[in-house]
This record gives C-alpha cells, structure tokens and sequence, in this order.
C-alpha cells in the first residue's frame, strides 16, 4: 500500500465509510484524545480504534455457539445505574404488581457460550469456549476458515495441545463426562464431569474424547508441563477454583478448613500425569502443597485475605491459583494464586517446590503470569472485578487491575514497576487484565494483551519500571445502553500474527505495523520465530537465527538508544546483505564475505565491551549474530 | 470461505463493489462491514458452516448433532432453587452490611473498622450483583428490609432480632466480641446456603451462579478465618 493511487483509494473509501455510517469511528486529531475513548457501541459494527497494527480478519462465533434469539447475550443495566435499592425492579413488562415475572430463559445462560483461551498447532488456532471448542485453519492468517465446531460444555474450555493430544479445563458443575449440553439433574452423579479431558484430535475435524481426569474444584484454568528429563512423560498442573464437590461424588474431596482437616481439597493444585504411550492411563500423581508455611507446616501459609492497609486493595485468601505458567527451559513457574504471586522450582515438575512469594496493595486477584525470555522476569495480572467489572474506567487507580512486574533476582521476586493499558473505557465495557503473550522481538520485552473491552495492547517492559505502549486496537462497547459482557479474553502472537478470541463476537486476526516505537526489522525478526505448537502457559526458550532481520532489530535498537556509529551500523547492512547474496560456500565471494562478518563481529565484540547494560548485551547479540551468518556459510 | 459471508450485509452492489476494492488494497480495518448478527438461526435450514461435533465420554465415538441441539441449554438454566438462593443471600448480606454499620459508633478499635469497611465493600458490591442477576432474569429482587418483616424466615446463619438489639446495646470490647461472634455465625450460614445450593438436583449448573456461589464459598471463608484470630485475641486480653 504504498502508490499515490492506492493512498487516494483508502481515502476515498475512508471518506465513504464515514458518509455511509456503519462501523466507521469518530477519529479524534491526533494528539488530543486517545482514539480509543468515545468509539460507536455494536455488537458486529463498533467503532474500532487502531495504532501501529491492522486488523486483517474477525470472524463471528460459528452456529452453535452463540444463542440464536440472543446472539450478544444480555445485557444489564451500568453499576451506576444498577437495581440499587429500589424493590421488585425485577418487574418488567406486563407482569402484574406483587406477582414475580416469567423467568427469561434467554437471559438464564447468558456466559454459556463464552469464547475463552487460545491454542495453536501447525495451521491451526484452536479457540476454546465455554461450551467447547473451535479449530480455525489459518493457513492465510487474513482468511481464517473454520474447521471444526465441538460441542463439550462445562466452562472455562481453556485449551492446550500436545501433537496429537487436546487437553480441555472443565469447572462447572453443568459439565459431563459425555459431554451432554443437558446438564446434571442429581446432586450426587458419576455422569458429571469436572477436571481435565483429554481429546484425541489426530482427525482435526472430529475428536474423540480418550480421557477425563476427574478433580475435586474442578479445572478452571490448566497448564502443560514437559519433563526435559523424562520424554515418556507429560504433566498437566490443574487449578481449580470452584466450589469443592462431595466425597459422595468424588471420595477424596474435602472442602474443610485447612485448620479442620488436613486433608482438605483448598490449598493445592493437581499435578497430573500424562503417559504418552497410552494417555488414557492418565491420572493425578500430586497435590503439592505449594502455600505451605514451611517454619510451621501450616498449609494455608500465604496471603490470608483482606487489606493491605487503609486506601489498599482487598486481596482474596490464596488457597488456589488461578493460572500457571512454567518455564522448563529455566527450571522456574509463576503462580498467579489468588492473594499472592508465587515463583517455584520445577526443575522436579511432579513436585513443585516454592521459592518465594509477593503480595501487591493494589492487587484484588492474581490471575496469571508471563516470563520475559530470559527468564529474569515476570509480569504478573491482576482480575480486579473477575473480568465482568468495568475497572478501566477514568476513576479506576492505574495501579488496581493492571499488571505488575517483578525481577526474578537470585530466584526472588523484586517489584520493579505496573503497567495498565491508559485508554479510558466506558461503564459499559468489562475491562481489566487479562491473557498475553511475548512478542519475539530480539533485543526487547514485548508483550499484547487482552483487556477484555478495553481491546488489546501491545507494550514494552524491557525497562521492567517503565513499561511503555507500542500499539492497541479496541472497540466501542457491545451496547450503546446495557453492559454486556465481551472484549478479549486472549491476545497472542503466533507466527507472525496476533489472534484475539473475542467473548461475545468471535475471532480476530492482527498484523503488527512499524512506528517509532518498533522497526520493520523488528517485526521481520519476530515473524522468523515459527513456532509448530503453541501454549501460553507454557514457555518455550526463543532463539533467533543469525539472519539478517535479526541484526538489524539489533541495530535498529542501537540506533534508538545511540549506541552504534552510522557507519557501523551501514556495515552490519551492507556486510549481512552481502552475505544474504551468496549462494553457496563455493560461490566466489564467499570467503570474502565470512571475512566481512567476522572482522564486524570482533569490532562490535569490542563495542560491547565498552558499553554497559542492555546496550552491551545487545551489542554482544549483534556480534554473535554476526559470527553465526558467517559460521552458515562455512 | 467466510461463513456467514460478510458482504452479505451490504447494502447495495456499488457499496459492494468498493469493499471489494477496499479489501483489495488492504484497508479493509478502515471500514469494517457489519457481520451479521445472527447469520443463522435455530429455525434456518441451511447446515451450520461445519458439522457440530459432539464427542463421546472417555472411550466412546462422537457423532454429529444438530445447531438446535447443540444450543439447548434448556436444562441448564437456572433453576427455583438458584432463584430462591440469591434471593435470600441478598437479605442475609444486608444484615452484614446493617451490622457493620454500627461498628464507627460501637466500636473504637482500629482493626474492627477497617474490618467493617471490607466486609461492606464486599456485601454490598455482591448485593448488587445478585441483584442484577434477578433483574436480568426477570426475577424478584426482594425489598430490602424484608428480613425485618413479622415472620419473615431467616436464613442460616443470621442473627435473630433479640441478637441484633443485643449487639446494637453493646459498647467496646464487649461490642467487639459480640460482633465477632455473630459475624462468625453469620458467614457460617452462608457457607451452608452454598453446600444446600451445590446439594440441590439440578441447582448451581447455570454459569453465573457457579461462579458466584464459589466465590461466596472461599470469601466468606477466609473472613471467618480472619474474624476467629480477632475474636482470640480479644478473648486472651481479657485473662
């Protein structure tokens, strides 16, 4: 897009978006109002505000998944202006006074059909959703095709994907082992189903179920662990945080008081146990301790609940985590559990084992955690209001519902700084932390994230106190009137795109755009990183090829901080392009080039040396880069 | 393909024509078209864009069923019992909220006020709540000092009108005492509306209420945990 003509063609058709109403926003001059404040409420035609990204494909939920006489669920009033304490506002309609009004199935199971987390094999986006699943082939990530509709209800439908293996999170109590939409109409039965399936998914178009790892809370979220020390071997860490069943249904569940009996479901996750020869056979191994007081053995040892002090937030009791995410490569997991965040060493991944603990006053509900690649870092969410609330609102503390980021120093936890995506939204958007994902951009921290409907933004942390926006997309609210519950539950990059499963309206599909903020190069390096399998929660060590895009993100950010020459940095170009053009080690120019590469290697090696910081890691990243492009073509 | 295609909400060819054209040359984000809501409905006799899926249990094979099965979720609305449950939560957190709001003119201890302050915030924010899900369900919020009614039965837990006139009387520690202990009861109780909740056939299925009722579950939990280590150290200053 970069001819005059096509420039005047996007204007012109701008200019007829406006004219003809639909979905076009309200653009407010750049550098007044943040164009993400004041956008069109729609369920399918919102105002959408965009920086430094595209959207290039969204895709409304399939037949199925949304109630047909409700597509956008119901809505409710603002809190503002909620039932407060009037009597009988239940009343609507020509239901007589004193008398209660028919019951509105349609409103009943308003969440019912809620999309939620995201997984990602070979072509395939597979978008987990309350009442089970949808596989997406996104071969061309800007015509996403829908593969694969499966119906399996019980909430979250949090998904991950192992080869040919799709674990699924079930919580609710409506959930069932043959997973019937009919519910559960006894309150003791073996037909119900809360834990973790197991999905064979070999044929994409129609799974079978092979397991169900019944568990006592059920599995709100979950997390897959590989052992690098034992291939045969695959772990599952669930977190349950529902209410605790009956021994009657399930005989090791107790919902007691830690201090009552020691026994108690509260207070751990479940490590479950994968063999991948026969999955079938899987089963739970553990249920790890993790909040213990090791001076006292007190299991209940963590946060114990309430305030952190007058004008401070009130953090739940930790007796569960809400999400994991481990890092095997660095032996290490982050806890999002409740009132704390934990970091633990899962070099054993059977048995986990704490090593420290942070509390935050302005977080309500640690929900889930990311490590920067190095593993020196991890941001941390919080879910202040559960994600139904809107908590973005120009009152709501920029500190409460936001992120926070620590520095793992000698495997402890040091607080550094907060982050909180700064675009007010209305009381009619649910908005607070949510799922994201590291953008493989060498050099740098960078991160999207979902913010349900405060959209998506995507920021640096590199500077773990000084968290700076790069660019965002976010809609106007589902309604003009009623709060609707909607907006992004995951934004992640996965090979060179960002998808987002969006609650309410389906599937969306981002490409990122150079700014000042993030080169072309940059973006180039990070769309090199091809990933076959992806899980969020489950970190895999990026390494970058020694290609040219990768020296010049590196370059690119030297330059940012001036901290390379301009003919050094013409160097790195002309010597990686030089290389770019040679065919094979026999090719005439071939040992002149190696030549090139290293003698610029062992200069910037000395640059590095002189520097200090991420400067110099970088500059060092840069020679090593350097040397590796020669060292192919040898 | 698009399911539901998105041109299909156009309103007339020449429109068509330019979004064609706009998608093109890559601009489509600037004039995102309406998908259509509700492409197709229970009632529409095309097949869904994909066959629906439904696996087995564990072991068993999947089958294909259709979008009005696949969208019933008649059997797991909610259900009297969830009603009534919500119902009478509201009128058991106002007699927390009624109760703490004695505590800046009862009590002078630092500690029992900020404990007020939270379990205020968070009744009245579950008050609220709960009712918004009667409203959205077209149910009967009930009135708010309906629990003061002749006769009116009180849920589990709640302190009965001869407890509260004694609470009201007391000052001080004593004050502080009485309120521990009553508060103590008072959550108990809705511990126990939740487990008769999850032990009614077919109740605490629906998605919101599973959610709520858990919460209220591990909440109240941990402040009669919190409350017990006051109420110790108020009983040892007296030895």
């Amino acid at each position: 897009m970069r001819s005059g003509a096509a420039r005047f063609l996007s204007l012109f058709v701008l200019v007829l978006c406006l004219a003809i109403g639909g979905a076009a926003q309200q653009v407010p001059p750049v550098g007044t109002i943040d164009a993400r404040v004041g956008l069109k409420a729609g369920l399918h035609d919102a105002g959408e505000a965009a920086k430094n990204m595209e959207h290039i494909a969204t895709m409304p939920k399939p037949e199925g998944f949304f109630d047909p006489a409700a597509p956008a669920g119901r809505g409710s009033a603002p809190e503002s202006q909620q039932a407060g304490r009037g009597e009988n506002q239940g009343n609507r309609g020509n239901t007589p006074p004193g008398q209660p009004p028919p019951f509105d199935p349609v409103a009943s199971n308003r969440l019912g059909f809620t999309n939620s987390d995201l997984a990602f094999t070979g072509n395939h986006v597979i978008v987990g959703n309350y009442h089970g699943f949808n596989t997406y082939d996104v071969e061309r990530p800007n015509r996403p095709k829908l593969l694969a509709s499966i119906v399996c209800p019980g909430g979250q439908g949090d998904v991950s994907v192992h080869g040919n293996l799709l674990f699924m999170s079930v919580e609710q109590t409506r959930g069932r082992l043959d997973c019937g939409t009919q519910g559960v109409q006894t309150a003791v039965s073996q037909e119900r189903f809360r834990g973790i399936r197991i999905f064979d998914i070999s044929d994409i178009n129609k799974p079978k179920q092979l397991a169900a790892i019944q568990t006592c809370r059920g599995s709100h979220t979950h997390t897959l662990v590989t052992d690098l020390n034992d291939k045969s071997n695959l772990y599952v860490y669930g977190s349950g945080t529902g209410a605790v069943r009956s021994a009657e249904e399930l005989t090791e569940c107790s919902g007691k008081d830690a201090k009552e009996d020691p026994n108690t479901s509260l207070f751990s996750i479940d490590v479950i146990q994968v063999p991948l020869a026969a999955p079938q056979n899987a089963k739970i191994v553990n249920r790890p301790r993790i909040f213990m007081d090791t001076a006292t053995g007190n299991i209940a040892g963590l946060w114990q609940g309430g305030n952190h002090g007058e004008g401070t937030q009130t953090s739940r009791m930790t007796n569960q985590c809400h999400d994991i995410t481990v890092f095997p490569e660095v032996g290490l997991a982050a806890g999002a559990c409740s009132g704390n965040g934990i970091l633990l060493d899962i070099s054993d991944p059977k048995n986990p084992k704490r090593l420290d603990q942070v509390t935050d006053p302005g977080f309500a509900y640690w929900h889930s955690a990311t490590f920067n690649n190095d593993g020196t870092k991890v941001l941390f969410t919080d879910e202040w209001g559960g994600g139904g609330r809107p908590r973005c609102r120009s009152i709501d503390p920029p500190t409460w519902g936001g992120d926070a980021i620590y520095d793992i120093v000698d495997r402890k936890l040091v607080a550094r700084g907060h982050y909180k995506m700064p675009a007010p939204q209305t009381e009619l958007e649910n908005c607070v932390a949510h799922n994201g994902s590291l953008i493989p951009v060498p050099g740098r921290d960078i991160m999207v994230q979902a913010w349900y409907q405060g959209g998506l933004s995507v920021f640096d942390f590199t500077e773990s106190s000084k968290p700076t926006e790069i660019a965002f997309f976010d809609r106007g609210p589902i309604d003009a009137k009623q709060m609707h519950g909607g907006g992004f539950w995951s934004t992640y990059w996965y090979n060179g795109s960002i998808y987002g499963s969006e609650l309410t309206r389906g599937i969306d599909v981002f490409k990122l755009k150079p700014s000042e903020y993030l080169s072309q190069n940059e973006i180039d390096a990070a769309t090199l990183i091809r990933n076959e399998e992806l899980n969020t929660q489950e970190q895999k060590k990026i390494t970058w090829p020694a290609a040219t895009p990768v020296a010049l993100a590196y370059v690119d950010q030297l330059t940012r901080t001036k901290s390379i020459s301009s003919d050094r940095a013409k160097a790195v170009k002309s010597a990686m392009e030089k290389a770019d053009g040679v065919r094979s080690p026999q090719d005439r120019g071939a040992a002149a080039a190696i030549e090139q590469l290293n003698n610029l290697a062992a200069q910037v090696d000395k640059d590095a040396a002189a520097a200090s910081g991420r400067d110099a890691m970088r500059l060092k990243a840069l020679a090593d880069t350097l040397n590796g492009r020669a060292a192919r073509m040898k | 393909m698009y399911p539901y295609g998105a041109l299909k909400t156009l309103r007339s060819h020449a429109i068509l024509a330019v979004f064609a054209i706009a998608t093109l040359s890559g601009v489509a984000a600037a004039c995102r078209t309406a998908a259509p809501a509700n492409p197709a409905g229970t009632n529409d006799p095309r097949p869904p864009a994909v066959p629906i899926v439904q696996p087995g249990a564990p072991g068993e094979p999947s089958k294909v069923i259709a979008v009005a099965q696949a969208v019933d979720l008649s059997h797991v609305q909610a259900t009297e019992a969830d009603v009534k449950f919500m119902q009478g939560m509201i009128g058991h957190h106002e007699q927390a909220v009624e109760m703490v709001a004695l505590i800046p003119t009862h009590s002078t201890s630092q500690e029992m006020q900020l404990l007020g302050k939270r379990i205020d915030l968070s009744q009245q924010d579950e008050i609220k709540m709960m009712k918004r899900w009667l409203e959205v369900r077209g149910q009967a919020i009930p009135s708010e000092h309906a629990m003061h009614m002749h006769g009116a039965t009180l849920m589990p837990g709640m302190l009965t009108p001869e407890e509260m006139s004694r609470l009201e009387a007391a000052k001080g520690r004593e004050f502080d005492r009485l309120f521990l202990e009553g508060m103590m009861k008072h959550h108990g109780g809705a511990i126990t509306m939740v487990n008769e909740l999850f032990a009614t056939p077919g109740a605490g299925q629906e998605v919101e209420i599973f959610s709520f009722a858990s919460d209220v579950d591990a909440d109240q939990r941990m402040e009669i945990d919190r409350m017990g280590a006051m109420l110790n150290a108020i009983l040892k200053e007296r030895h």
